[in-house]
């Protein structure tokens, strides 16, 4: 088990060094320079735009430049914000509950539907049921998330009126950011001042929905999909055989022994929607008009934010990987074949 | 009475337009204390039989027969919970591979356990003692510190016997090996069918012992039956039965003992192979292999009929021949 820790860890370094890279050089290809987009391409005078350029570093041949963005890391420095001079760290830490909040609701309405739908699928195979359910997966992981979210939008908050368009909450209830969960917040707002705000926490609800669901779409199919195949895969072990012929209930036949051996593939499958979350959280938040890190990474990219662009995604993929990397441990644990691997 | 009487039973897979009857107009019976052993090649539907009879091909096979009881219950009529209570513990089965037959997520006491605490209720101090208490009946050294094992720290011959001991939990009255040390070394092969032969003469079980060996069958059976392509071919006494064999399959399979007595898996000594789905022969089963076939095998099927000793399906049953001409 510690070895299999230090191995994992050995490919961390590796790849942390190619996200630097990555996110260094593709921002700086495309066309436009901070400067330029901030004041406007045609009545920036060269020689202002030069001076703003040398004050930014950003006169300095490109390996210098990467290399002053290396140590500057290694020293803890994320660097601030070429528009609100804040620190990148501070923005991010302010933002990320909004992501955060998000990505977990999402992940969990994911995560039930897909177990639930996966599992009575596999018990139900054959039946329209599990046509219905891995049809409907299908068309939901090929689901682009702009389009699913404007339908949703269109269907549920413009014909209905059921859901509010955009936002966490609205504007006029009078709560305090503690926590920076919005639910939580919001619930605690109303418990301080029931009267003034009444029904803060519903309506933060009410926000949270419709993002939650067009994020969790993909990951839903992915897992309800996985889920199916796992359990049919442990359906036809022996030990599921031994299991019956000992006379067991098939619920326990079906909850302790195929579905703890069937979850194994699924954990990771999971695992590694994290990384599928935050790339839909960039999309989603955009069309909600959630004031997250998604949103802050586009709205970033848009004005060549540097600083915030390199790190904040540097941030990011940190985060996948730590959340993969502590999937793979607990794989570990749920598998006592890996368990006992020296 | 009999304590498992089988009559008639046919179990048929595939679609209801195109079915494959695995198992045809078997009957066999068991009675308390007896060991009766089922010889069959590959295919002939040994497991189909033990597996319908323990309700565990649902939504697989449809399963029809004209008596189906154990211990005075018929198991065609009970709903599935109340025939729960008899599976894993009146009536009790081992696997061929034990490897794959115990859940790789549970230590070995969890397994054991379990039974324990479905049909008999036992709790806490007294749950482990009887499981320890089984682990050391099985033979298996270190008891105590196996409970704690995972399946796969232990050796095929070591998941047997837990195998083994998870079938004994309950005391049943019936146990049924379905070809119990086939996956294992040959070495381990006589220790645990010794095992299995001793705890059956200590508690008085029925044993029901499939298997390819005949030679184990002529050691501890008291009975025998012969399956072929689903149907029992021969059966009878095991003395009798390996004395005199009527049936001409029977008869090859016994030919066939000295140089393949262990594991064989076909009959050299009958060309061909035992029909499967797509090929079964409108008249007897056996009559594209059999060297003593006429023109009445072709065309109709032989029915079971008993005599003195026992029972055959074959219409020139060898009472008098005992060599193939
Ligand atoms: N679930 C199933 N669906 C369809 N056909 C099946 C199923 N289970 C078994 N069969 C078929 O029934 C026939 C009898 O199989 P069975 O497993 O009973 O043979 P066996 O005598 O136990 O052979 P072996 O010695 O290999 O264990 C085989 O042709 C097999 O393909
Ligand atoms: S009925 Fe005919 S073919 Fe079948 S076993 Fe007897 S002799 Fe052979
Ligand atoms: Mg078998």
């Amino acid at each position: 088990m510690f070895f299999f820790i230090l191995r994992r860890l050995g490919v961390l370094i590796p790849t942390f060094f190619g996200i630097t890279l990555i996110t260094f050089s593709l921002i700086r290809m495309i066309p436009g320079d901070p400067i330029e987009v901030m004041m406007g391409e045609r009545s920036l005078d060269p020689a202002l735009h030069a001076a703003a350029m040398k004050r930014l570093g950003l006169d300095q041949p490109l390996y210098i430049q990467y290399f002053d963005y290396i140590s500057n890391l290694f020293q803890g420095n994320l660097g601030a914000s070429l528009k609100t001079q804040q620190s990148v760290w501070s923005e991010f830490t302010t933002l990320f509950p909004a992501t955060l909040e998000l990505a977990l609701c999402a992940l969990v309405f994911a995560t039930v539907c897909g177990l639930l739908a996966g599992v009575v699928a596999a018990i139900k195979r054959g039946s329209i049921f599990d046509h219905g359910v891995m049809g409907i997966s299908l068309t939901g992981f090929s689901m682009p998330i702009f389009w699913w979210g404007l339908i949703l939008i269109m269907l549920f908050s413009v014909q209905l009126g059921w859901t509010p368009v955009s936002g966490r909450l609205d504007l006029a209830f009078d709560v305090q950011p503690q926590t920076g969960f919005m639910l939580i917040d919001a619930w605690r707002a109303e418990m301080a001042d029931p009267e003034y705000n009444a029904g803060a926490f519903k309506d933060a609800v009410m926000h949270l929905i419709l993002p939650a669901i067009v994020l969790g779409t993909i990951p839903l199919a992915v897992i309800a999909r996985m889920t199916r195949s796992s359990m049919l895969e442990v359906l036809r072990e022996d030990y599921v055989r031994t299991a019956r012929a000992k006379g067991l209930s098939p619920a326990r036949v079906i909850f302790i022994h195929t579905l703890r051996n069937a979850l194994i593939p699924v954990l990771t499958v999971i695992g590694l929607q994290v990384g599928t979350l935050m790339g839909g959280a960039v999309l989603t938040e955009t069309i909600f008009s959630w004031p997250g890190i998604g949103k802050w990474l586009i709205d970033a990219i848009g004005r060549r934010d540097y600083p915030v662009v390199q790190n904040g995604i540097l941030i990011v993929a940190t985060l996948v990987i730590v959340t993969n990397f502590i999937v793979d441990i607990l794989y570990g644990i749920a598998n006592p074949r890996i368990r006992h691997a020296k | 009475m009999s304590l498992l009487q089988i009559k008639n039973l046919s179990v048929e897979f595939g679609s209801e337009k195109n079915p494959f009857r695995a198992v045809e107009g078997l009957d066999l019976s068991v009675d308390q204390g007896e060991i009766v052993g089922i010889v069959g090649e590959s295919g002939s539907g040994k497991s189909v039989t033990m597996m319908a009879m323990m309700g565990l091909l649902e939504g697989q096979g449809r399963i029809v027969a004209d008596e189906l009881t154990f211990d005075g219950k018929n198991l065609l009529t009970i709903s599935a919970r109340e025939r729960r209570k008899i599976v894993g513990k009146d009536i009790a089965m081992i696997f061929q591979d034990p490897m794959t037959s115990l859940n790789p997520s549970y230590t070995v006491g969890y397994q054991i356990m379990e039974v324990l605490k479905v049909h008999q209720g036992l709790r806490g101090a007294e749950l482990k003692a009887r499981a320890l208490e089984l682990m050391e009946l099985v033979e298996i050294p270190a008891a105590k510190t196996r409970l704690e094992a995972y399946p796969h720290q232990l050796s095929g011959g070591m998941s047997q016997r837990v195998m083994i001991a998870v079938a004994l939990a309950c005391n049943p009255k019936l146990l049924i090996a379905d070809e119990p040390t086939t996956a294992l070394d040959v070495t381990i092969q006589a220790q645990i069918m010794d095992l299995l032969v001793n705890l059956q003469k200590e508690r008085n079980m029925a044993l029901l012992m499939i298997t390819h060996d005949l030679a184990v069958i002529a050691e501890v059976a008291h009975r025998v039956a012969v399956m072929y392509a689903g149907q029992v071919a021969e059966e009878g006494t095991v003395p009798q039965l390996f004395r005199h064999p009527v049936h001409p399959y029977t008869q090859a399979l016994l030919s066939s003992i000295p140089e393949h007595s262990k594991g064989a898996r076909r009959l050299v000594t009958l060309p061909g192979i035992v029909p499967g789905q797509y090929d079964r022969p409108s008249g007897c089963l056996l009559s594209p292999r059999c060297p003593y076939v006429q023109e009445r095998c072709r065309n109709e099927r032989p029915g079971i009929t008993a005599h003195e000793h026992g029972a055959v399906r074959c219409f020139y049953p060898l009472f008098e021949k005992k060599e193939a001409p």
